[in-house]
């Protein structure tokens, strides 16, 4: 059994261990894909061998910065941290001869700037900063203490009320007041409650749920025991994604850790209060993000959603009064308890409190996982923190919200980012997603690709979603082949219309936002597809045509050298000329010719 | 029992708690589009026909899934209801085999009524015909996908009132389909064959092999009688063109409930087969030869008589059935004891 | 049944012994998953893992022949645990005293002993059942077809009355019968003892009262039993025999006996719709309608008289069998006033108590349930509600005896007999839908893979199986859902028939032959 003061003596017990220099490696899956394994062993055989005995070389999850993995973070006492990034066997080596054990910094390899400049990190507090397999080291960032503090001296509808007051709202998409979600829960009549943990991170790009289940799954696991106090569950689960073994490694071992100690199970921290905490493993249905697909998958059924009401907090999972929040929604629950709602309530706007991680990703330099509070503008996130667009490009659209999201135009840059604000420009949250496309994209192929997306994750269950998605698939598949008549824009606009209206699940209401969002500020776009069989920015193969301009053409053969399918003839002085039929539209030839001679139209 | 008032399209109805408004609509003659509902089976809501708008609430719900609640106002057809199912319907129609000429459930096709009603030919998203083989694997009944509208009643009623549990949801989006798992033949699986699935679906995706091409006729007459196999006694109606029985369907019987086993739904075919007796037969030089029933009847009630007169009215004895009706017993039994002369009767109760 | 097929989707407990409801009664199964579904427990006695085995949260699989020792072991745990209910069987019953004194020897040990059901298993089905609020018996052949039968439906109404569970809603003891009419032939008296309505043919005054209304002197004498015809051949006392739709020459056991009585018989009228292996005997055969072709009633298993309508034509010159009786009574000089199925009933009505209330336009469209003594009666959903019909429910203990033929060396293994669901009774309508012989063409025995090895049986060869009375050729099918050391073959076909091999040993009191208990042995067919 561990109390309040056994957590206060294990948390000193741990910084008072701590050695002045530490590095931290940042090994999340992100991390670990970009070699930081063998990072860590070079460091380690390299600390060996320079006799480093007073450094710590410890592991940590996700730092963000995923454009600088492999990478890792350097502490010494009374000195402000560095990060080395981009790192090689060669360079650690390096590193640790010239700075570690030589005292001298690298600066070619030093992250310059202030790489965390505008964030402010609430969910991700201990992600990059704790070793996520250390429960020490989570308590000794107060992990627990929001635990121990409502088991001890909270009644249950005053732990609700602080989660009211808080204004925090579901930030896997849905946005819904979190603390009503556990006021219904814990209003609901029944013996048997349950609290799930929605780790079925889906959209393509996010993973912000995975960085935090990675870097400090204690946080989620202290989380669902606090909401299962308020609620009066005894059984919760944590749904998470097959595809994040390490997640599901470092849960498993987190839970077990909190067994031993007794913060899960029976009689909690020598309290009346129970709690069993499991992993369910699920199959990477897109749908099953969705709060009853994701019940029925747990009940062993088919991953399909079910009609609401009831809602789970009323009837969830066999029936039983559940409640069911994002991993991210849990993530901030001990700091508010600890912290206080007005705390919390003071960051962000109006209507959205706190802050939001984004998965950054798309035409951006510093693709990477930030937190920015809430009502942080567009333009910020993608040029004060993202570093911008490569090569200097022009910002067309940002995309949030996945499948489920629409395109932010370059129009609405400035647009605060919060749920209400996105809402009224035809996006969404969603879970945290955020694309940055740059002026070379084609917005019609951009929606055509999320409709594949969600073509593909229709559960089947509904017709709006299971044949409408289809439908509005081939409808984009003539327009991006030209075969597209402005009749087939009206019909995707009423496709659209039946399908908000008429489907089950919230996959297939915004399953059509894609499009129109696009249709909204790009319309344009559709109709230079459909009108004059042309694709503005010429991604869309089967209607973008390559000319050479005789005038311009000195007869080089580049052109002839670099054409894959030998669409293009001509000899040494002649001019050269593409064969309409052969060419396949790739643009190789527009981008080898010296002398500007070849043109799209 | 806490009574609700509920106002449907204007009018104001009471009702139990707890009822949906479904339910309340189908009481009260409302009439509210289904085709993945069924009072027997649990609730779905997959199909999205029964949407309707209900005052206060964000978007559409259906009727079939939500519990009316005391001072409801509920509108059933409203421009955005019909859009919705039309747009539906739609889609459902934009890859259905358009083979209404010769559709086995043309007339009663749930599908066809409401296109009809709607106004949906199908053709604005009109589109290829999904792929998928006939699967007659079955001797009762034809399994055809490309009719499968989906609505997952088939799956339903084989899981939750039959026990079998052989139907099932592959593949996703509009890829998914019905039918046993690991694209087994239906033969392989746990179906008992009873024919629910053919019975419950509302297209023609199931049917019946017996009788096809016949039971569309308008001389099709129904007759409700008991089934006469086990001591259950199903309620069925006998599908007769002129003579012959093409088919069977359950009726809504106290014991059955409206369903049947495979015997009661498909065992009905020994009733025309050519080995039926068709006339009397008496054995002349050891060889049962026909006869005529003056002869058969006269034969018998002689040696009867002559038997009775030689060992005394003790001789005889009846092997009455428990297949023959109450009156066929009793008028056996009464033949023994009023005519004959004896209590020697007894059937087959044991076995 | 006590209570009505609609009740049991309200069970939350359901005890199945001696019934394989999925494929003998589907229908009544369908309400038992509905029940299921609804979290409902569910307890299953049966040597064969059945389809209702496998979905039981109790899956007792005991030798067969040991029902008594089972229930007693449940009874036994129920007393001893003090889970009875207590004021019902003080109010209710006589007799508990000697059934606890009974049963004290039926410990779960014991009782495993000789069933082979884990003691555990025993003392957590007779908790689940006792537990139940609407706890539903259901039993079929496998229970009544032994020499012990009557006794072990006495054990069964031991049970239920301790936990006062007969006469309510819901709960009750309930045989499911295996034909269409099977109640109904038992209602009209077509029993050696009784006239219709289970009324002695031993009583003076019911005599008289038939007597005045058939205008005939009758007799007292009690007539002979189905059982026992082929000894009464046997001595000269039956010299002929009129069968009505039966086929006793699959369905009954020890079909050699069947057949030297058959052939001994002066005269043999068989009236049926297919000339069966029995009517093949007869000297006349009298072609009869089907059910699709004949007006009249059938009374199913929970007491329901329900219509039979014509829909169709005989084939030929065929007859409904009521047409044919009239005749011959007619033929024998008696009058026979009956213009049709109807008139029949109005006489069954007016002598009959229970059928008092029935009348064809009452039941045109749903059927009554008996007791119905008149036209405003409407019927009994279930019995027993205001008392047990003698006055207390009597409690009389019963023991455990081991079948009539047990294994030895030379027949080491334990033949039981049942059906499948695609073929009824024996064959002569399934055989003939061709999608059901397809689905069932014949004949199989079901044996373990242990027990198969043992005998070196492979599955899907053909094997002889013999008994004390016979040998048949059937086909192996090794399942692990039987218990080792027991066979199963279903009864339906006269090709590899069952009741070749099955023992004539009767119940002492109901007069009904152990059909699920024989001794055989098996082995390859080549090996013979």
């Amino acid at each position: 059994m561990t109390t309040v003061q056994d957590l206060a003596r294990i948390k000193d017990l741990q910084l008072s261990q701590r050695r002045g220099k530490r590095v931290l490696v940042g090994l999340a899956t992100c991390g670990v894909a970009a070699g930081a394994e063998a990072i860590r062993t070079e460091l380690l055989a390299a600390g060996e061998k320079f006799g480093l005995s007073d450094f710590a070389f410890d592991r940590t999850g996700c730092i963000g910065l995923c454009a600088y993995e492999p990478m890792m973070e350097v502490h010494r006492q009374g000195e402000a941290p560095y990060f080395y990034v981009n790192l090689t066997p060669e360079r650690v080596r390096e590193i640790v001869e010239e700075d570690f054990s030589g005292g001298r910094k690298l600066d070619q390899y030093i992250l310059g700037g202030e790489p965390l400049k505008s964030q402010l990190r609430i969910a991700l507090r201990n992600c990059g900063v704790i070793d996520p397999d250390s429960l020490e080291d989570y308590i000794a960032q107060d992990g627990y203490l929001a635990l121990g503090t409502v088991l001890s001296t909270m009644k249950r509808p005053d732990i609700v009320d602080v989660i009211k007051r808080s204004g925090l709202r579901g930030r896997g998409g849905g946005g819904f007041p979190t603390g009503l979600k556990w006021e219904f829960t814990a209003k609901a009549p029944g013996d048997h409650k349950y609290v799930i943990c929605n780790a079925d991170e889906g959209d393509p790009g996010a993973f912000m749920d995975r960085s935090i289940l990675e870097g400090d799954p204690h946080a989620v696991i202290e989380a669902m025991a606090i909401a299962a106090y308020a609620v009066g569950a005894s059984e919760g689960y944590i749904y998470v994604r097959a595809e994040y073994p390490l997640a599901v490694d470092r849960l498993n071992r987190a839970i077990a850790q909190a067994e031993e100690m007794g913060l899960l199970g029976e009689g909690i921290m020598g309290s009346e209060f129970s709690f069993h905490l499991h992993l369910k493993l699920g199959s990477g249905a897109f749908v099953c993000g969705e709060e009853t697909a994701l019940i029925a998958s747990i009940e062993g059924q088919r991953g399909m959603p079910r009609p609401r009401p009831p809602f789970p907090a009323s009837k969830g999972l066999w029936g039983k009064p559940t409640l069911i929040n994002n991993v991210e929604t849990f993530a901030n629950v001990p700091t508010i308890i600890r912290n206080g709602a007005d705390w919390f309530a003071a960051i962000g706007t109006d209507k959205s409190k706190g802050t939001k991680v984004f998965a950054l990703g798309g035409n951006i330099n510093k693709t990477g996982l930030v937190e920015v509070p809430m009502g942080t503008r567009l333009r910020e996130v993608v040029y004060d923190i993202g570093g911008g667009l490569p090569g200097g490009k022009a910002f067309k659209a940002a995309q949030t919200g996945g499948p489920s999201g629409g395109c932010i135009p370059a129009a609405h840059i400035d647009t605060p980012i919060d749920y209400d604000s996105l809402l009224a420009i035809g996006s969404m949250m969603g879970s945290g997603g955020l694309i940055v496309i740059d002026e070379h994209a084609c917005m019609v192929d951009v929606a055509r690709f999320f409709l594949e997306f969600t073509v593909d994750e229709s559960c089947g269950k509904c017709p709006p979603c299971r044949v409408g998605t289809r439908r509005m698939l081939q409808v984009l598949e003539r327009i991006t082949a030209g075969q597209g008549t402005e009749e087939d824009i009206v019909k995707l606009k009423d496709l659209a219309e039946g399908m908000k209206l008429g489907s089950l699940c919230g996959l297939g209401q915004s399953a059509p936002n894609p499009v129109m969002s696009t249709l909204r500020y790009f319309e344009d776009e559709y109709y230079a597809h459909v009108r004059e069989k042309r694709c503005p920015a010429g991604v869309c193969t089967a209607i973008t045509k390559y000319w050479i301009d005789p005038e311009k053409c000195r007869g080089c053969t580049l052109c002839v050298k670099v054409c894959p399918v030998s669409a293009i003839t001509g000899k040494v002085k002649e001019i050269h000329e593409i064969e309409r039929d052969a060419c396949i539209s790739c643009g190789a030839c527009q981008e080898k010719c010296p002398f500007d001679a070849i043109s799209r139209r | 029992m806490t009574e609700i008032r509920v106002k449907i399209d204007n009018v104001t109805y009471t009702a139990p708690e707890g009822v949906t408004i479904l339910e309340i609509a189908r009481a009260n003659g409302v009439e509210v589009p289904t085709l993945c509902y069924h009072p027997k089976l649990s609730i779905v809501g997959a199909c999205r026909m029964c949407v309707v708008e209900v005052a206060g609430s964000r978007g559409l719900m259906t009727a079939c899934s939500t519990v009316a609640v005391d001072g409801m106002e509920v509108n059933t057809r409203t421009d955005a209801v019909v859009k919705s199912r039309r747009n539906v319907l739609e889609l459902l129609l934009s890859d259905h085999p358009m083979e209404c000429l010769t559709c086995e459930a043309a007339g009663k096709c749930s599908l066809q009524k409401y296109a009809y009603e709607y106004s949906v030919t199908g053709a604005t998203y009109q589109a290829e015909p999904r792929d998928h083989d006939l699967d007659s694997s079955n001797p009762f009944y034809l399994r055809d996908m490309r009719m499968c509208i989906t609505c997952g009643q088939c799956v339903r009623v084989c899981d939750e009132i039959v026990g079998a549990s052989a139907l099932g949801f592959s593949e996703r989006g509009d890829r998914t389909f019905v039918g046993p798992a690991f694209g087994h033949n239906i033969t392989d699986t746990t179906c008992v064959s009873c024919g629910s699935c053919v019975d419950f679906c509302p297209t023609t995706a199931l049917t019946s092999t017996h009788g096809r091409n016949r039971l569309r006729t308008a001389n099709i007459r129904k007759v409700t009688t008991t089934c006469g196999y086990c001591g259950v006694g199903c309620q069925i109606n006998l599908l007769v063109d002129r003579n012959e029985i093409l088919g069977v369907e359950p009726v809504e019987g106290p014991a059955n409930d409206g369903f049947l086993c495979v015997k009661g739904k498909y065992g009905f075919n020994f009733v025309n087969h050519p080995d039926r007796l068709k006339t009397p037969l008496v054995r002349r030089n050891g060889q049962l030869v026909e006869a005529s029933w003056d002869e058969a009847l006269e034969l018998v009630a002689r040696k009867f008589s002559s038997i009775i007169d030689q060992h005394g009215r003790q001789s005889i004895m009846s092997l009455s059935s428990a297949r023959c009706t109450n009156e066929e017993n009793y008028l056996m039994q009464k033949l023994f004891r009023a005519v004959i002369g004896n209590n020697n009767i007894d059937h087959c109760a044991r076995l | 049944m006590t209570n009505s097929i609609a009740e049991v989707k309200e069970n939350d407990v359901l005890f199945l012994i001696g019934t394989n409801t999925a494929e003998n009664h589907p229908v009544i199964w369908y309400q038992m998953v509905r029940a299921l579904r609804k979290g409902a427990k569910l307890i299953v006695a049966d040597p064969r893992e059945t389809i209702p085995a496998r979905r039981a949260d109790m899956f007792l699989q005991l030798r067969p022949g040991t029902n008594i020792a089972l229930i007693n072991g449940i009874i036994h745990v129920i007393i001893s645990e003090g889970l009875y209910d207590a004021a019902y069987v003080e109010a209710n019953t006589t007799g508990f005293v000697e059934l606890s004194r009974a049963v004290a020897a039926y410990t779960p040990d014991y009782v495993s002993q000789i069933t082979s059901v884990p003691a555990e298993l025993i003392v957590s089905a007779a908790r689940t059942y006792a537990a139940g609020e609407r706890a539903g018996v259901y039993y079929a052949m496998g229970i009544t077809q032994h020499s012990t039968g009557v006794d072990t439906v006495q054990a069964l109404s031991n049970l239920a009355l301790i936990m006062g569970n007969i006469g309510k809603e819901f709960s009750g003891l309930n045989p499911l019968r295996g034909q269409s009419n099977v109640q109904g032939a038992c209602d009209m008296g077509a029993l050696p003892n009784v006239f219709p309505g289970y009324q002695s043919v031993d009583n003076p005054e019911i005599i008289e009262k038939f007597e005045r209304a058939w205008g005939v002197k009758l007799s007292s004498q009690r007539g002979v039993r189905a059982t026992e015809v082929g000894e009464a051949v046997g001595k000269g006392d039956i010299r002929a025999l009129y069968i009505m739709g039966e086929n006793i020459m699959v369905s009954d056991p020890d079909v050699a006996h069947v057949e030297k009585a058959l052939k001994s018989l002066d005269f043999l009228v068989v009236q049926d719709i297919f000339l069966t292996e029995t009517a093949a005997l007869a000297d006349v055969v009298l072609p009869a309608a089907c059910f699709a072709e004949k007006d009249g009633t059938f009374t199913n298993t929970e007491r329901r008289v329900q219509r039979l309508v014509k829909a169709v034509d005989a084939p030929g010159q065929a007859r409904a069998d009521w047409e044919i009786i009239s005749e011959l009574i007619r033929r024998l000089g008696h009058d026979a006033p009956y213009s049709g199925p109807e008139d029949i009933m109005r006489e069954i009505a007016a002598l009959t108590p229970q059928y008092g209330g029935i009348a064809y336009p009452r039941i045109s469209r749903v059927g009554l349930q008996w007791p119905c003594p008149d036209e405003d009666h409407p019927g009994t959903r279930y019995l027993h509600s205001k008392g047990i019909a003698r006055g207390k429910g009597l409690v009389m203990p019963v023991q455990h005896a081991e079948a009539q033929e047990l294994t030895d060396a030379d027949y080491p293994l334990i033949l039981t007999t049942g059906r499948i669901i695609y073929h009824y009774h024996t064959r002569s309508m399934t055989g003939r839908v061709e999608g059901l012989h397809e689905l069932a063409p014949q004949s199989f025995v079901e044996i373990s893979p242990a027990t198969a090895e043992q005998f070196s049986v492979e599955d899907g060869e053909t094997v002889s199986v013999s008994s004390r009375r016979g040998t048949i050729e059937t086909t192996a099918r090794v399942t692990p859902r039987i218990k080792d050391g027991v066979v199963f073959i279903p009864f339906h076909f006269a090709q590899g028939n069952a009741n070749v091999l099955t023992n004539v040993a009767l119940d002492p009191v109901a007069q009904i032959p152990e059909l699920k208990v024989a001794a055989v042995r098996i082995c390859p067919a080549t090996a013979k």
